[in-house]
């Protein structure tokens, strides 16, 4: 197909222009978090490290990213262990009800944030009369967290086949040896691709969070929520608002340089 | 023997605390809560939760403006991503294609919480869309619907044109040659051949963007001002009404929606894109 070059012009400045959008609400909240004016008004006033110093003695956000983090991690170990097992039956085996297996791991992302969100909420407290606390929230996390390790993991071992792991029984290693010296070392990079957006997908969410968290329990997107509507704590919820980019963003990085050949890393 | 082995651990989870979950909702619905200690009444069954949501003129009333936003948004971010995915699969360079695919995953996995707060101070009173516009004697849209809709039409891009640029890139390059060899203007291309390629891949981007806006309800807390979607409903029974009945009731509607669509689209194949 031939494009006129005054069509892959159009095409490129749209693109580019789209794409520079995306960053200007981003870009704002940096600006924002030294704007000496309270209120976040556009242009900024002047140039203060106030809210900078402020968020850092937040007490409340500190214990927030604690909790944030423990539960991240939590979530990601479960998610590694489930995901890389449904991979592995998934890439190896065929069986019936696969493609529903493929759906159902798919589907606490996929459906609506609130249902799965409800859906547990009720589960924990209407069926199995269990209150909401750390153990909850981190089953909650892990429920969606399978698909992103799942999504890597299955994508590599597409790529890798299986020869080499015959080979390797086929030289006498056992099952255990093979996976050890063969499998997994091909696999490490994969597990921490999807581990890492395993645990950035943790780290930022919130619907399912306010469903299934125990009413003490303070993970940085609740803390955030709680503040950002009081005027007083608005610029150090931009503070942290420019952390949170910065560390969703490194992450990713490194992800995308880990698994290049995975498309739908959601 | 190797098989469930594997697949045991997973599937009992996924099976005992999502599918059961998902199930235990419908079951949810037909109970009562006891209006005198406030606890759930589990041994007697009604439609009534259910016929309040059909009958209440609030529930349809936020269950159609929902529906309407999440279409919305749909469509806005399909119109976006179409051309970008195609710039970026067909038109654009090997090295140029890396850093826009870059440029589109990274905000894609900054905080949502953050692009929703991050619109909530680009709409504010004094803030940049207002300065923007003042020159040029527009205003900013303030808080309300329309702010719902475009910063949830920010938030998912992404996720809509990622499916549309990889069904792009399974497009053979010689069957765009093909017709155009064939004397199709570059227009005619597009409309009977690649359109036609992608649908399995607009409607896996159009999962992602429907049904995340249909279940969301914390944007329209930051900029929908005094709004109410679905969501919101759903979370006020659930905690403060403390009357989950009636929130798995209200979630049901999402749910039956979802599932609907999804039964609709499978035919063409477009969960495989997902």
């Amino acid at each position: 197909m031939i494009l006129s070059s005054s069509a892959r012009r159009v095409l490129a400045v749209l693109t580019w222009a789209v794409l520079a959008l995306i960053y200007v609400p981003l870009i704002v909240v940096v600006f924002n978090s030294f704007n000496t004016n309270q209120a976040m008004t556009w242009p900024p006033d002047g140039f203060t490290l106030t809210w900078w110093k402020r968020a850092w003695e937040s007490q409340g956000a500190r214990e927030a990213v604690l909790t944030s983090l423990q539960v991240a991690a939590l979530a990601t170990l479960t998610a590694l262990v489930l995901g890389t097992l449904l991979a592995f039956a998934l890439q190896r085996f065929d069986f019936f009800g696969k493609s529903s297996v493929n759906l159902l791991v798919i589907l606490p992302i996929a459906l609506p944030g609130i249902v799965t969100g409800i859906a547990l909420n009720n589960a924990f407290k209407g069926i199995m009369n269990v209150e909401l606390s750390l153990l909850t929230l981190v089953v909650a996390h892990a429920t969606f967290c399978i698909v992103t390790v799942f999504n890597n993991v299955q994508a590599r071992l597409r790529r890798m086949g299986g020869n080499l792991e015959e080979a390797s029984s086929d030289l006498g290693a056992g099952i255990w040896t093979t996976f050890r010296l063969v499998t997994f070392p091909q696999l490490r990079s994969a597990l921490l691709a999807g581990g890492l957006l395993a645990f950035a997908l943790s780290f930022d969410e919130i619907i399912v969070t306010t469903f299934t968290a125990g009413i003490d329990l303070t993970t940085l997107p609740i803390w955030i929520l709680n503040n950002m509507f009081r005027p007083s704590q608005a610029p150090v919820v931009n503070v942290v608002a420019v952390v949170m980019i910065l560390l969703s963003i490194v992450p990713i990085w490194i992800a995308q340089k880990l698994s290049s050949d995975t498309q739908g890393v959601q | 023997m190797r098989l469930t082995a594997l697949l045991a651990a997973p599937l009992v989870w996924l099976i005992a605390i999502y599918v059961v979950a998902l199930a235990a909702l419908l079951i949810t619905a037909l109970w009562r809560v006891d209006s005198f200690t406030g606890n759930l009444d589990r041994s007697t069954y009604s439609l009534d939760n259910i016929k309040t949501v059909l009958t209440t003129p609030l529930y349809r009333t936020v269950a159609i403006r929902t529906v309407g936003i999440a279409a919305l948004v749909t469509v806005i971010d399909i119109l976006i991503a179409l051309p970008i995915a195609f710039y970026m699969a067909k038109v654009a360079s090997p090295r140029i294609r890396g850093v826009l695919l870059i440029a589109v995953l990274t905000p894609l996995w900054a905080s949502y919480l953050v692009k929703a707060f991050a619109w909530r101070a680009t709409l504010s009173n004094g803030g940049l869309l207002e300065w923007l516009g003042a020159p040029v004697g527009l205003q900013s849209p303030g808080y309300g619907l329309t702010a719902v809709v475009l910063t949830q039409a920010y938030i998912w891009l992404p996720y809509v044109i990622l499916p549309i640029y990889a069904g792009l890139e399974r497009v053979p390059d010689s069957i765009l040659n093909a017709s155009s060899d064939l004397g199709a203007p570059a227009w005619t291309t597009l409309r009977l051949v690649v359109l036609p390629m992608l649908v399995p891949a607009i409607i896996a981007g159009s999962i992602f963007s429907f049904s995340l806006t249909l279940g969301d309800y914390i944007t329209v807390n930051i900029v929908g001002g005094a709004n109410q979607m679905l969501g919101n409903l759903v979370f006020v029974n659930a905690g403060a009404a403390n009357n989950l009945p009636l929130a798995a009731a209200v979630a049901l509607i999402p749910i039956t929606i979802m599932i609907v669509y999804l039964a609709a689209v499978r035919r063409t194949g477009a969960l495989d894109n997902l």
